[in-house]
């Protein structure tokens, strides 16, 4: 057995999985109407290739990487693009961005499928451009392009693969049964990571409250040199800095990345993309989502297309809407809420909860901080939430960086026990982001000031080559002056009129003649 | 269908700050129950009668501040400060005192600071220490303990806190000040010859110890607080006996026994110094801050001024909790060292 | 020696007050003349808080002539561009009290950003020429534009354009800018009233 580790903090919420773990997974089928948001991962977003009006193929690509933080997209259907606008999308911030919206004609019509012979004879860069190609983004949740985190640091040497089957938040299963059902499939793309990487070693973290999938994954990764290790449950395992101490007992450094210590974390969703998109060729278009919550007759796990709406997903598990006050895409811990049930699902949909009112109800009013320290007894990071909590109040910048504010996670373990319902976390992202929106403001006057004084230098530097040149003339009109009153002792500009006044009386003088 | 739109987390967790309050309440009961066997009705008389002041004062404060009292009340902080400070008074204390005390804890102490969670200090020690300046009599004026005097009954005990009058109780030293005051004879002797001492720290007074210890080990197992400043000050307490008990000379401070079960030493460490708003945040901050007051507590018992010296030392500490959280910062994860810039 | 101190006290005082005021004396000329700084770092200091608009509503040429007039004891409370908290963070610099916002240089506002209408600019160079940061371009008799990544906001190009074809447009809150802001603490009284209907009963 292999020596876990145990992290700082964590937190024991009812798990709540059993409920979408008593069917298989099913398909969600084809919907009328297929919403693709151009920005489903973090990066730039991607750029359309597709006409309005253009009939598209299920898997073409409709558009590509807008940058090299960035992925491309496909058709997850086959039918016609219908619009390009601005759609809802499942944000927290409610608000609308660019989508392709594509109308099925339900034929579900594939483009021709390439898919790799043997992939051990390809070179890494060649697999990681078919995975860039493929339009994998992380499926964890975070939703980060795939082939740029396995192409890591030039130079850097992975030394431990880490496949993150943990799924510590509450409600969600769609890894779990994932791993039941799809073990082989897990282990091919594992085999395919492990290639691009060259690791020393693979670890398959997944917590002990899994139990089928971890039989699953040891049956299907027995002789593969595949490490499938379980660790005790606690909220957030899967978090991918507590993941990498719990299986390695080291931390990533604050502010640098896991392959900074020679780490690649990757999600077993992410895995299987991984495999279909160079064994089969198929681009990522579809996901498997959990719909679970109260509000739901019937939860479960649905393959579902991308851009699917999330009302048909909610249709298909009965939703009773009357029993629910709040849709949330992702776990209760993590999640956020939606603003419309049209918006569409996404790479990083992994769980539509439908809570009702009485399973996680309203926040209270949140009562005075007592500083009783339970949060700080949460905090998976060792931070203090109650300190940052009073400096987020207080908005004392110094303070809140000065107590590492930006190595908060957002788990939400600290607002989970806060006897007080302070929405902590709350406070700390609004923090970070006046932080950085400080730190943007000040970059760009510190811009416009160089940009002031170039133009004050320019001015200044213009004024004085005029005057240069007005002094110069006027030195030079002097100097001749000089030069002529010492040659012929006679002003210049005086003999000037008077060379004018004989031209003219010259010239006065010949007309005379000419008339005579 | 109109959606709520929060922040995450949408989950909660099933503690929240009554319940907490509520268990702090819970396990003062054993204390009081044996403060009442030994000394009478006086300690009952004072939280009852603390509690009653005490509501007043925080719905006025509370009504005068703008906040809802019928929401405000139901976290119980102020019910947790009266009967602190309750228990703390001598029992038979008259009405008038226990009613100034309480005022000065919850109208001085708490809100005039901002409210529950702001204020710097230990409301019930203010109070206590605002008592303990202004009237030293009577603050001073322990009832003998059940065993060394006729233990009055209820009447007695309303008698003594409402009419005029008061009771005229039979007032006895307790221990700590025997203790102080001696210096000609060896402690086996002052044990010999004092009344007061019962088994190891006083009669009547290492029961309720052990009561309050009894009532602090149950609300560590509630994880109502950590065991860091409970053990920290229980510990430095201990230690400094240990090392100042000199053989049980006539300049002996006493032995680290006597100094754990006297006094207000347990009902101190459990229930005083585990108040979370005017403690130390962090682990070690708790480590130090503990330990601090309980090394406060021995120097002031033995070569101070007052017999006993919990408000005191937690008032002091109070002071330097900010400063003990500046430098016991935790290492965040993924740094070097602690309270390190990144 | 002791005798000579108590004889002539006054005397003994005075030499003892020059010997001890000549060397440290001579020790601060020393540093003064060693660890000179160049410049005027509390002018850098104060200028770096100003949000470099360069728009001028504070009186000034521009934030460095008002960040050099604070030092020379100028009010902090002439950038409604900075608003609020550059008050605060000038305060703080200076340890001084943080007045209210002086309304006779404006108000705070959102930030805006500038927009030509480009089909109704008749290229005259005129904006261009006000622009503090150079972030119009264009040539004469050809239409101009700005740049906004560089424009700062600060308004001065509206007033000299003949066919007021400048609009200052507020910035759009995008997902790029989306935050959550902190919890509104005024909601304290409402949240109760609507959650907590029990006590609301009781109260009312």
């Amino acid at each position: 057995m292999r020596r876990v580790f145990d992290f700082h903090g964590g937190i024991h919420p009812a798990e709540n999985k059993a409920q979408s773990l008593a069917s298989p997974i099913c398909s969600a089928g084809v919907p009328q109407q297929l919403v693709l948001p151009l920005s489903q991962h973090i990066g730039a977003a991607s750029r359309p290739l597709v006409q309005v009006g253009e009939r598209v193929l299920k898997g073409q690509m409709i558009a590509e990487a807008g940058g090299y933080v960035s992925v491309p997209l496909h058709a997850p259907s086959s039918g016609t693009v219908s619009a390009i606008e601005d759609r809802p999308i499942p944000h927290p911030s409610g608000l609308s961005a660019p989508c392709i919206v594509i109308d099925c004609d339900g034929r579900d019509e594939w483009i021709a499928l390439q898919g790799v012979a043997d992939f051990r004879d390809c070179e890494p860069t060649e697999l990681l451009e078919l995975i860039r190609a493929a339009g994998i983004a992380g499926m964890g949740g975070a939703g980060f392009p795939a082939a740029v985190k396995l192409a890591g640091k030039p130079g850097a040497s992975i030394k431990t693969l880490i496949i993150n089957g943990t799924e510590c938040e509450p409600y969600i299963t769609a890894d779990d049964i994932l791993m039941q059902e799809r073990a082989e499939q897990i282990l091919e793309g594992i085999a395919i990571l492990r290639h691009i990487l060259q690791p020393q070693e693979v670890l398959l973290g997944v917590e002990d409250n899994k139990p089928a999938a971890i039989a699953a994954l040891e049956a299907a990764a027995r002789g593969s040199g595949v490490e499938v290790v379980s660790f005790p449950t606690k909220y957030p395992s899967g978090g991918e800095k507590q993941l990498i101490e719990i299986l390695t007992g080291k931390q990533v450094p604050s502010g640098g990345l896991p392959v900074d210590i020679g780490i690649v974390c990757q999600n077993v969703g992410t895995a299987v993309a991984v495999g279909d998109a160079i064994l089969g060729g198929r681009p990522l278009i579809s996901r498997i989502t959990t719909v679970t919550g109260e509000a739901v007759a019937t939860p479960g796990n649905f393959e579902v297309l991308l851009g699917t709406p999330m009302q048909h997903l909610l249709d298909l598990a009965g939703f009773q809407p009357k029993r629910c006050e709040r849709l949330i895409m992702g776990g209760p811990m993590m999640g956020f809420t939606l603003a419309s049930p049209l918006v569409p699902v996404v790479k990083t949909s992994n769980c539509l909860l439908t809570p009702a009112s009485a399973e996680l109800p309203a926040p209270p009013p949140a009562q005075a901080c007592i500083r009783c320290g339970l949060c700080a007894q949460a905090c998976p990071a060792s931070l203090l939430p109650q300190q940052l909590y009073w400096f987020a109040r207080g908005k004392e910048v110094d303070k809140l960086e000065q107590h590492n504010l930006f190595d908060c996670i957002e788990c939400g373990a600290c607002s989970w026990v806060c006897p007080s319902h302070i929405p902590l976390v709350q406070y700390y992202r609004a923090s970070k982001a006046d932080i950085l929106q400080q730190r943007r403001d000040h970059e760009k006057a510190e811009q416009a000031r160089l940009r002031f004084e170039a133009r004050q230098t320019r001015i200044t530097r213009e004024e004085e080559e005029r005057e240069a040149k007005r002094a110069a003339r006027k030195q030079a009109a002097e100097k001749r002056a000089e030069q002529a009153a010492a040659e012929g002792g006679e002003d210049p500009v005086q003999a000037a009129i008077e060379r004018a006044k004989a031209k003219k009386a010259a010239a006065a003088g010949t007309t005379e003649t000419e008339i005579r | 269908m109109a959606l709520m739109r929060v922040s995450s987390p949408h989950a909660h967790g099933s503690i929240n700050t009554s319940t907490v309050m509520r268990q702090v309440l819970l396990a003062t009961l054993p204390g009081i129950a044996v403060l009442t066997y030994f000394f009478g009705f006086g300690t009952l008389v004072n939280v009852l009668w603390a509690c009653l002041v005490g509501v007043a004062c925080e719905t006025l404060a509370l009504a005068l501040r703008g906040y809802s009292p019928a929401f405000y009340l139901k976290d119980y902080s102020v019910l947790v400060t009266s009967v602190l400070l309750g228990i703390a008074l001598p029992p038979y204390a008259p009405w008038w005192l226990i009613a100034i005390g309480v005022a000065s804890a919850v109208l001085m102490a708490k809100h005039l600071y901002g409210g529950l969670g702001y204020n710097p200090f230990n409301p019930a020690m203010v109070g206590y220490v605002v008592l303990l300046i202004s009237f030293p009599v009577q603050m001073t004026a322990w009832a003998p303990p059940r065993g060394l005097a006729e233990v009055p009954g209820l009447w007695q005990a309303l008698q003594a806190c409402f009419t005029p009058a008061g009771f005229d109780a039979v007032t006895m030293a307790t221990p700590l000040d025997v203790l102080r005051q001696n210096d000609s004879l060896l402690l086996e002797d002052l044990w010999q010859e004092t009344t007061q001492f019962g088994r190891w720290a006083g009669i009547g007074w290492e029961w309720a110890n052990l009561a309050f210890l009894a009532g602090g080990i149950w609300l560590l197992y509630r994880r109502v607080f950590t065991w860091h400043a409970p053990v920290a000050m229980l510990a430095a307490l201990a230690l400094l006996a240990a090392l100042f008990h000199d053989g049980g000379s006539s300049a002996s401070g006493g032995s680290p026994l006597f100094h754990l079960l006297s006094g207000a030493t347990m009902f101190g460490a459990f229930f005083i110094i585990t108040d979370p708003v005017s403690s130390a945040v962090s682990v070690r901050g708790r480590l130090v801050f503990g330990a601090l007051i309980g090394a406060l507590v021995y120097l002031i018992r033995v070569w101070g001024n007052y017999p006993d010296a919990v408000a005191f030392a937690v008032l002091i500490a109070n002071f330097a909790a900010p400063f003990i959280d500046h430098y016991t910062q935790p290492r965040t994860y993924g740094h070097q060292k602690t309270g390190g810039k990144s | 020696m002791t005798e000579l101190i108590t004889q002539y006290p006054l005397l003994a005082a005075l030499v003892a007050l020059v010997g001890l005021g000549a060397p440290f004396g001579a020790l601060l000329g020393f540093a003064a003349v060693r660890f000179r700084t160049e410049g005027n770092p509390v002018v850098d200091q104060i200028n770096a808080i100003l949000p470099q608009t360069q728009c001028g509503q504070c009186g000034y040429p521009g934030c460095r002539p008002y960040a050099e007039a604070i030092a020379n004891g100028e009010p902090i409370n002439k950038c409604p561009p900075g608003g609020e908290a550059g008050i605060h963070a000038l305060a703080d610099l200076l340890d001084v009290e943080a007045p209210p916002l002086d309304a006779e240089h404006g108000e705070e506002k959102v930030k805006t950003v500038a927009y030509i209408r480009e089909d109704e600019c008749i290229g005259c160079t005129k904006c261009i020429q006000a622009c503090p940061v150079d972030a119009i371009l264009g040539a004469a008799k050809l239409m101009h534009t700005v740049i906004v990544s560089e424009c700062t906001g600060c308004d001065l190009c509206v007033e000299p354009c003949p066919v007021d074809c400048i609009d200052m447009i507020p910035q759009a809150e995008g997902l790029q800018t989306w935050h959550w802001r902190l919890p509104e603490p005024g909601s304290r009284n409402l949240d109760i009233i609507a959650t907590d209907s029990g006590v609301a009963e009781r109260a009312a």
